[in-house]
């Protein structure tokens, strides 16, 4: 018990004294996560509503597909990452190795199908009520996507705020590609594997308390800010 | 709306199957460039497969729906009410305005015309508030409004008054009245027969998928040519 009151004491000890190595690491963490989601929504969004409209023929097999990508191992993207962006990989030339745009490019990796797979299932909902009514009023495709994605907004902000969950506290991909480098590439959770290792338990507990209060207060401000819960919303 | 109107529509032999059985067919019907014909029937019959198959949103297995127009143009000319409301997840004026956004007007054509059938529906304090929040008979005229918006040369109805009370099914009424007045075709099911009779100048009427009888709406009830017809009016159970 001991070891946690040191680390809930140290965590205030670092935010009070708003620790420049803390706030470096924490904004380089909402930097990287929060591009990847944007990247990753852009991308897992319009697929997951195309997924829910378009009829083709190994469409389930794409879906199961999909939803089993949900799942996939970090560790793995981040060493498929690497091998794709190390010197001798295909896209060695651009040194994107050991960057923070490295971390971003594995974490949308892992962050769209995620983001696809949870749009693709409220998009399903939505367009089973409004089939009948597109097909009717003689919306094309393009125009029903954008009715489903509009009107299912807050579901998909849903679906966003839970690819952020993943990627925030995301460790094993971004850990590979990024390297964990002081004022580079070090985020709020390699610091902490980092830590943790070195046995400086009351500063990864610490780390470990700002980590969960960043990840609860963006989602309480993109709640706030979108008003999903109050009164007669959707 | 008089000139090059998609109607008069002439169906000739068509089926509709679902699950390796005939739901319709083989069809026969006209419909003429006026009226307002009401679509009555036993329960199973195929009076929603028939509407749905006029509306195109059934596949025909066989047949043919001749228009006055391209097919392209008959659909953009048509409208459909369901029997339970679609309601969007906005608001009661962005509802209505959808169809004509999705016709390419700008978004405050769309809006000031939606505004005015709201005004004629009597939603128009309504306009803000989320569709879903409606009662049933408001959804239905909202509904109705939403078909009504894009001045279709015929609107379909299926079972619109299904679940509403008396006063909604009158308003329901008086604003299909007022629609055929302004020159729209109106086809319509109905299980009410008091209402099919308030309102039908000709009758389908619907048996196993194919129509038993066709009429001016007079004739009809007054002197059904078929016993199935007959046992229908009468109240009788027919299956």
């Amino acid at each position: 018990m001991n070891e946690i009151w040191q680390g809930l004491i140290e965590a205030g000890r670092l935010i009070a004294t708003l620790d420049a190595d803390l706030i470096e690491i924490s904004l380089r963490s909402l930097q990287v996560t929060v591009t990847a989601v944007l990247i990753a929504s852009a991308i897992g969004i319009p697929f997951g509503a195309w997924l829910a409209v378009k009829r083709f023929r190994h469409r389930r097999a794409a879906i199961a597909l999909l939803n089993a990508l949900m799942g996939l191992p970090p560790v793995a993207v981040g060493l498929f990452v690497y091998m794709l962006l190390s010197r001798s990989g295909p896209f060695g030339v651009f040194g994107l190795l050991f960057t923070p745009a490295a971390m971003i490019v594995a974490q949308v990796f892992i962050l769209t199908p995620l983001v696809a797979s949870l749009a693709h299932q409220s998009m399903r909902e939505l367009w089973a009520d409004y089939h009948d009514l597109l097909i009717s009023l003689g919306a094309t495709r393009r125009q029903r996507i954008a009715a489903i994605v509009r009107d299912g907004r807050r579901a998909l902000l849903t679906a966003a705020l839970a690819g952020f969950g993943r990627g925030i506290g995301e460790v094993g991909a971004i850990m590979i590609v990024g390297g964990n480098i002081d004022h580079a590439t070090r985020v709020l959770t390699t610091a902490i594997a980092l830590e943790t290792g070195k046995g400086n338990f009351a500063l990864a507990l610490g780390l470990g308390f700002v980590l969960i209060g960043l990840a609860i207060s963006v989602n309480w401000l993109v709640h706030t800010l979108s008003r999903t819960e109050g009164g007669a919303r959707w | 709306m008089v000139d090059a109107s998609i109607l008069p529509l002439v169906v000739s032999a068509a089926r509709v199957r679902r699950d390796g059985r005939d739901i319709i067919g083989p069809l026969d019907a006209e419909l003429a460039a006026e009226g307002t014909t009401l679509v009555i029937g036993p329960n199973g019959a195929g009076k929603t497969t028939f509407l749905r198959m006029l509306h195109g949103l059934e596949r025909l297995s066989g047949g043919t729906l001749r228009w006055q127009a391209l097919e392209r143009e008959v659909r953009r000319r048509q409208a459909f009410v369901f029997q339970s409301p679609v309601m969007m997840r906005r608001s009661v004026l962005e509802n209505a305005a959808y169809p004509l956004i999705l016709r390419g007007r700008t978004r405050r054509q769309a809006r000031e015309a939606a505004a005015g059938w709201l005004a004629r529906i009597g939603l128009a304090e309504a306009a803000e508030r989320p569709a879903h929040v409606l009662s049933g008979g408001e959804r239905q005229k909202l509904a109705l409004a939403r078909a009504l918006v894009t001045e279709p040369d015929l609107l379909i109805l299926d079972e619109p008054c299904a679940s509403l009370d008396g006063r909604a099914t009158r308003e329901i009424e008086a604003l299909l009245v007022a629609a055929r007045a302004a020159g729209t075709r109106v086809v319509m099911s109905t299980h009410d027969m008091g209402q099919a009779r308030r309102l039908a100048s000709d009758v389908l009427f619907l048996h196993r998928g194919t129509i038993r009888e066709a009429g001016p709406a007079e004739a009809f009830f007054e002197q059904p040519q078929t016993p199935e017809a007959r046992a229908f009016l009468r109240g009788d159970i027919v299956e």
